[in-house]
């Protein structure tokens, strides 16, 4: 049996996701003792990523629940008198629906294995690296350590994430970084050539790409599950706004040092029958052969407009309360820039309030041209990575971590109602003041009165992008809105290789929307409109230029719980230091889940306190010799935190022995959008403004 | 206690560390550069040095004096050392002043170096030179030391006119508020396209493309001016080259003046400008007519007494400009005061943009696509003035209502720039009316009630005899106005003139009407004490007046004039 755990902590969070990670995090700052446990095996709960391989597992997870084995009530005799138990939920029902349909071929596939596959062996993780799995196998905190194969940090760890020092900048201060080459690469090549030689141009490139073309290995399952590591599949598809709370609060904390962005590249919709790319940023706009001079300024007036409609109350006050379709009308605008503005950049249903409408539209453009030409960023790794960076920040302030481990009760008392201690999965009580928990572990009588919504969702491995373009290398966002009333609107998301989230010559696309039906039903026709299912039979090459649909490679539908939007007092006989986070939502930003830990669970919780205050920096930490109880910490031992300064001080020693301009001035490229190191003043619509002169020194002095 | 709780360093504790530090970097900095200092006047042009001074100029590269003493250096060692030597010595050089510029990418002796080294090395590095510019543009695309240097490489390089153009598109296309982009492709597409028959000017197929990449920039973001600015000289004319547009004999004031297109100096003994009578070379001296030491409009001279012999039948006049760069005749007949040469204004239609017929069209549609613009944006004020410099190079009179309407929004939705909008205003009426006296083939000139506030034009105006400015808004009759040789009557009641600088050494003025204006002093009417033939003035209504000594006063400043009324 595993050494125990410590019985006393302040806070209890049991999950992974993202409001749990944040608020994790977020106590272990201000020195709370947290304890963070998961049932699974895995970081994130409904927020994880997986491999191609870790996915396949999951899916057999849910398709065979296990059968959980008996638990012994032996915990009964730890309580009192005056003590009551609260059971949870033991098994996990958010996901259902689950379909796979594989179009390529599968024969003689069963033998294949993923390359470096882990171990599937579930194991109880402490968050760390190496040096902390040394560091506890002295003195374990618990004995599953021993199990921990060093590949089971594989999960958080990406070994070949920051080693090359061409594309990657480590700053003075250790931030996030971004890969912005793509965008700048695009606009500048997409300008027609000015010379007369054009038709030659013309035909080079598309000798080019034909040569590509035959270059290109063919996709098979086999090689799918083959380089399975390649893929890290969200389970829950979101961006980040680059002006959102999830990026204010990634710099803010400093949490952003522990992950790396690439700039979502496109913007797309589809109208009539086609994708097209909507132009929403300035340069775009000028750029833009698709509209006319007088729509250029109609969009682009609109646009300023919504940047600050607040002061312009006389603009919309007669619309306040029709929908912003409607609105959208009165303001002499094409219908392909209604089109434009409804669905692609508010991104709100035809039925949104002027207000809503406008809300959403001024978050985009306000998020605009902080980062590169759209809104967004996607987290290299997918987004599983985020949940993932908040429990490291944890980790280092001293929050002790378990996977595959969890609570079977709620220890509550009878007279105040509170609950003082849980027992655990292995039936030992530990006391805490505090119990955060996230939605799909309570049982089902506390739900009795809970209404859930669900999300549809469906991941395609396709082999070209919806929308061709001069790079292959873009990351887009396509709105399909409803094609009938009261369908759905469908986000798509497409990521290509360079995100880390799918291999070479593949694209991975996940579908989202509010669920009608299953995901199966709601998402299929948009599918069907936008790709089709890959052909065996090659395709001689002079079809292929008509041949303009993505082919489909493999695909999964499944609907999870959407438990965002439930009022505490639907929950039945809920302690009242017992805290519920949801589930992801079916939104494309992560504002949800920041506001709920930011703003109401915490500030219940802690409301003098600080919200992740900014980590310290590595070179100002002041070692206590005189505090013997550090030793005696174990998890959070010294020894952590200086291998990470040492790793923060070495990189920045990298980048300064850098000689030659070359590599160096790559580097500055890649340096410019840093979380937290770029000023927040960047004005309007992606205009840049010519940047001063420290703000290049620093960016040229890394 | 906490476990694991991380100590922070207090803020006071930083701010005595920082202290000391910035103490201890301004003893070393000021220590080194005594020691650079004690070695350059030792002459010690050694390895150290240059050491040092890398060090110094690492920390602050605005340091010249040591710019030049490494120059120095590196000039003293290529007569010692190899070529290969000299080679990796620069190459070194290079990369100091990388990180140099890094710490400043604005520093003038970085760039200014950096081109001294490129020029000194036996085998530069153009390519790489050029891959360093866009690096710097890529970071801040307005640095124009980076755009200068970025010329520097591409002259010596020899980089094709043709990429650097796909350059600035590039850069446009990112953003495209960026004066040096767009002032980058006007120097460069006259040298790609140049038009056979208007120098410095592109053909006009091109010429319509770059209109539509101004029309989308403008059409993206009508507030921002530099795709305007493009604009206009897209639409801009040819610069002409310097002519004699009037030559100008008096026969009893023994006076001839020479009248250019552009104002031209005329030194004191250089022969830039000559004057023949009936072929023989004549020695004048020229004199400008405001009677300064700079360069003017017009030339007078007088002529040597007695060379204007009443026997001849005509006497021919001959002014050369720059050994005939520019050439005008005039003929003075018997029995003839006065005579002359001149080039109409209508004819050369000098005030509007020099235009074939096919380019009056390119006009006028960019002129509606402008009015397009400025129903979405009626206060726009870059697309009114637009609109207004359009109206004036297709149709200077037949808009001229309409431009005024212009003029007064303008004024409204930019009152911070009104004064200058009544003196473009003022320009504007000013051509237009010389146009309609030339049309008419008077001397006499019109501008009363038109609203100026200031004159223009006075070299088109060399031959006027009457000119009414009554009821405008003129503080002076400006030094310029002294061009008007010809001029007998001035009236320019209703004004708010406080200075006559300009009515000085007329010599045929006769009657001059200043009443209700603001001349506070005796002393601002000296000038026409130079005004040989002035009879009548009129001064009701100054302030002035009101002095008690006045008229006393005024007959002892002008003895010569009979009627002063005040």
């Amino acid at each position: 049996m595993a050494e125990k755990l410590p019985s006393e902590f302040d806070v209890v969070i049991l999950g992974t996701g993202l409001p749990e990670a944040i608020i994790a995090a977020a106590c272990s700052r201000i020195g709370q003792r947290v304890l963070h446990i998961d049932v699974k095996n895995y970081y994130g709960g409904n927020w994880a990523s997986f491999t191609f391989s870790g996915l396949l597992s999951w899916l057999e997870e849910y398709k065979q629940q296990p059968n959980l084995p008996e638990e012994s009530t032996a915990w009964k005799d730890l309580l009192d008198k005056s003590e009551e138990c609260l059971l949870l939920n033991r098994k996990d029902k958010t996901i259902q629906n689950i379909e796979v349909f594989c179009y390529v071929s599968q024969d003689s596939e069963n033998n294949i294995e993923e390359v470096g596959a882990l171990r599937k062996n579930p194991a109880f993780v402490t968050y760390g690296d190496s040096t902390d799995a040394q560091d506890s196998a002295e003195e374990p905190p618990c004995q599953e350590i021993h199990s921990l194969d060093t590949s089971g940090s594989e999960i958080s760890s990406h070994p070949n994430n920051n080693t090359d020092p061409d594309t990657t900048v480590e700053t003075g201060v250790p931030d996030v970084k971004l890969e912005m080459q793509t965008q700048s690469d695009v606009t500048s090549s997409s300008t027609p050539p000015l010379d007369t030689s054009e038709g030659d141009n013309v035909k080079l490139s598309t000798e080019e790409t034909l040569a590509q073309k035959s270059a290109k290995r063919k996709i098979t399952y086999s090689s799918i599950v083959k380089e399975g590591r390649k893929f890290n599949i969200d389970l829950v598809s979101k961006f980040l706004y680059s002006r959102g709370s999830l990026i204010d609060l990634l710099i803010k904390s400093n949490v952003s040092r522990y992950a790396e962005f690439k700039n979502v590249t496109r913007i797309l919709t589809f109208q009539n029958g086609k994708v097209e790319q909507v132009p929403c940023s300035r340069a775009d706009v000028f750029a833009s052969k698709q509209l006319t001079m007088v729509e250029k300024r109609m969009l682009m007036k609109f646009l300023t407009f919504c940047l600050d409609y607040e002061q312009k109350a006389e603009e919309y006050q007669d619309y306040k309360d029709c929908a912003f379709s409607e609105y959208l009308k009165t303001k002499k605008l094409t219908p392909s820039l209604q089109h434009f503005i409804l669905h692609a950049i508010a991104m709100v249903s035809e039925t949104a309030s002027t207000i809503d409408g406008l809300r959403a539209t001024q978050h985009f453009l306000q998020s605009l041209g902080r980062y590169g030409n759209t809104p967004f960023l996607f987290p290299l790794y997918g987004l599983g990575e985020i949940p993932q960076c908040f429990c490291r920040m944890c980790a280092v302030f001293g929050g002790i971590y378990c996977l595959r481990h969890s609570v079977q009760c709620l220890v509550v008392d009878k007279e105040s109602s509170r609950c003082k201690a849980v027992i655990d999965s292995l039936g030992q009580r530990i006391t805490c003041s505090y119990f955060i928990v996230e939605d799909s572990y309570l049982s089902e009588e506390t739900c009795n009165n809970v209404c859930y919504r669900q999300i549809s969702r469906a991941v395609l491995i396709t082999d070209r992008s919806v929308l061709k373009s001069d790079s292959d290398q873009q990351v887009s966002i396509l709105t399909v809105p409803p094609m009938e009333l009261g369908e759905p609107t469908v986000s798509v998301i497409e990521l290509c290789s360079s995100t880390m989230t799918c291999k070479r010559d593949t694209y991975l696309v996940h579908l989202t929307c509010v669920s009608a039906r299953t995901a199966k039903e709601d998402l299929e026709p948009v599918v069907q409109k936008l790709f089709m299912p890959y052909a065996e039979t090659e395709i001689e090459s002079e079809q292929e230029n008509e041949l303009e649909k993505p082919q489909i490679f493999w695909a999964l539908y499944f609907n999870m719980r959407d438990s965002t939007g439930i009022d505490r007092s639907s929950y039945e006989g809920l302690p009242s230091n017992v805290y519920v986070c949801s589930g992801p939502d079916p939104h494309l930003g992560n504002e949800h889940a920041v506001k709920q830990v930011s703003r109401v669970h915490f500030n219940q919780l802690f409301p003098k306190e600080e919200f992740c205050p900014p980590a310290p920096n590595p070179e100002d930490i002041v070692y206590d010799v005189d505090d013997t109880q550090l030793q005696d910490a174990g998890f959070t031992s010294s020894s952590e935190i200086k291998a990470e300064a040492a790793a923060a001080e070495q990189s920045v020693g990298k980048a300064l022995m850098a000689e030659t301009l070359q590599p160096k001035l790559g580097k500055v490229k890649m340096a410019r959008p840093v979380l937290g190191k770029v000023k927040m003043a960047r004005p309007m619509l992606g205009k840049v403004e010519s940047k001063s002169k420290d703000q290049i020194c620093t960016l040229l002095s890394t | 206690m906490q476990h694991g709780r991380i100590k922070v360093k207090t803020t006071e504790e930083q701010q005595e560390a920082k202290r000391k530090e910035r103490e201890k970097k301004l003893q070393l900095y000021t220590a080194t550069t005594t020691a650079i200092f004690q070695k350059r006047q030792s002459q010690e042009l050694d390895q150290e040095v240059l050491e040092l001074t890398n060090q110094i100029l690492g920390a602050n590269p605005d340091f010249a004096t040591l710019w030049n003493f490494r120059r120095e250096i590196f000039l003293h060692s290529e007569k010692e050392k190899s070529e290969d030597e000299m080679q990796k010595l620069y190459t070194r050089e290079l990369s100091h002043l990388e990180s140099c510029l890094r710490v400043n990418p604005k520093s003038y002796g970085s760039w200014h170096h950096r081109c001294w080294v490129l020029d000194r090395m036996p085998e530069p590095d153009w390519s790489r030179e050029l891959e360093l510019c866009n690096r710097f543009l890529e970071l801040d695309e307005r640095n124009f030391h980076c755009w200068d240097y970025r010329r520097f490489v591409v002259l010596r390089s020899e980089v094709s006119a043709e990429e650097e153009l796909a350059f600035t598109h590039g850069l446009i296309a990112k953003n495209f508020s960026n004066y040096s982009s767009w002032h980058y492709r006007s120097k460069l597409l006259p040298q790609i396209h140049p038009d056979p028959q208007r120098q410095g000017r592109v053909t006009e197929e091109v010429l319509l493309k770059e209109l539509e990449l101004a029309q989308n920039a403008f059409f993206t973001d009508p507030s921002d001016q530099s795709a305007w600015l493009y604009h206009r000289w897209l639409l801009g004319r040819v610069d002409r080259e310097v002519s004699i547009i009037c030559i100008f004999v008096s026969r009893d004031g023994e006076w001839l003046s020479v009248g250019f297109s552009h104002p031209v100096s005329v030194h004191p003994g250089s022969d830039d400008l000559l004057l023949f009578l009936d072929g023989a070379p004549l020695m004048v001296s020229w004199r400008s007519a405001e009677r300064r030491n700079s360069s003017s409009f017009l030339w007078l001279c007088d002529l040597p007494t007695g060379s204007l012999g009443d026997l001849c039948p005509q006497h021919t006049f001959r002014v050369l400009w720059k050994e005939g760069a520019a050439k005008k005749e005039c003929v003075l007949y018997r029995g003839h005061q006065e005579s002359w040469n001149r080039d109409s204004a209508t004819e050369e239609q000098i005030f509007r943009c020099e235009l074939s017929v096919e380019k009056s069209t390119v006009l006028q549609h960019e002129l509606e696509s402008c009015k397009e613009l400025q129903e979405l944006e009626p206060e726009n004020k870059w697309c009114l003035l637009t609109i207004i410099l359009l109206m004036r190079a297709l149709d200077p009179l037949g808009y001229e209502k309409e431009t005024l309407g212009y003029f007064q929004t303008l004024k409204a939705v930019d009152p911070m720039r009104s004064a200058y909008f009544n003196d473009l205003r003022s320009k504007f009426l000013m051509e237009n009316c010389i146009l309609k006296m030339e049309y008419a083939e008077s001397r006499v000139i019109v501008l009363s009630c038109k609203g100026l506030t200031t004159l223009y034009h006075e070299e088109q105006l060399l031959l006027v005899t009457h000119m009414n400015l009554s009821t405008n808004q003129l503080r002076a009759l400006p030094r310029a106005l002294a061009m008007l040789r010809c001029l007998e009557v001035l009236e320019a009641d209703d004004n708010i003139i406080e200075s006559l600088e300009g009515l000085s050494h007329l010599p045929k003025l006769e009657e001059v009407s200043l009443r209700n204006n603001c001349i506070r002093g005796i002393s601002d009417l000296q000038p026409l004490a130079s005004c040989p033939r002035l009879s009548v003035l009129h001064l009701q209504g100054n302030p002035l007046c009101d002095s008690p000594n006045v008229q006393s006063e005024l007959a002892l400043l002008l003895p010569h004039v009979p009627d002063i009324i005040t």
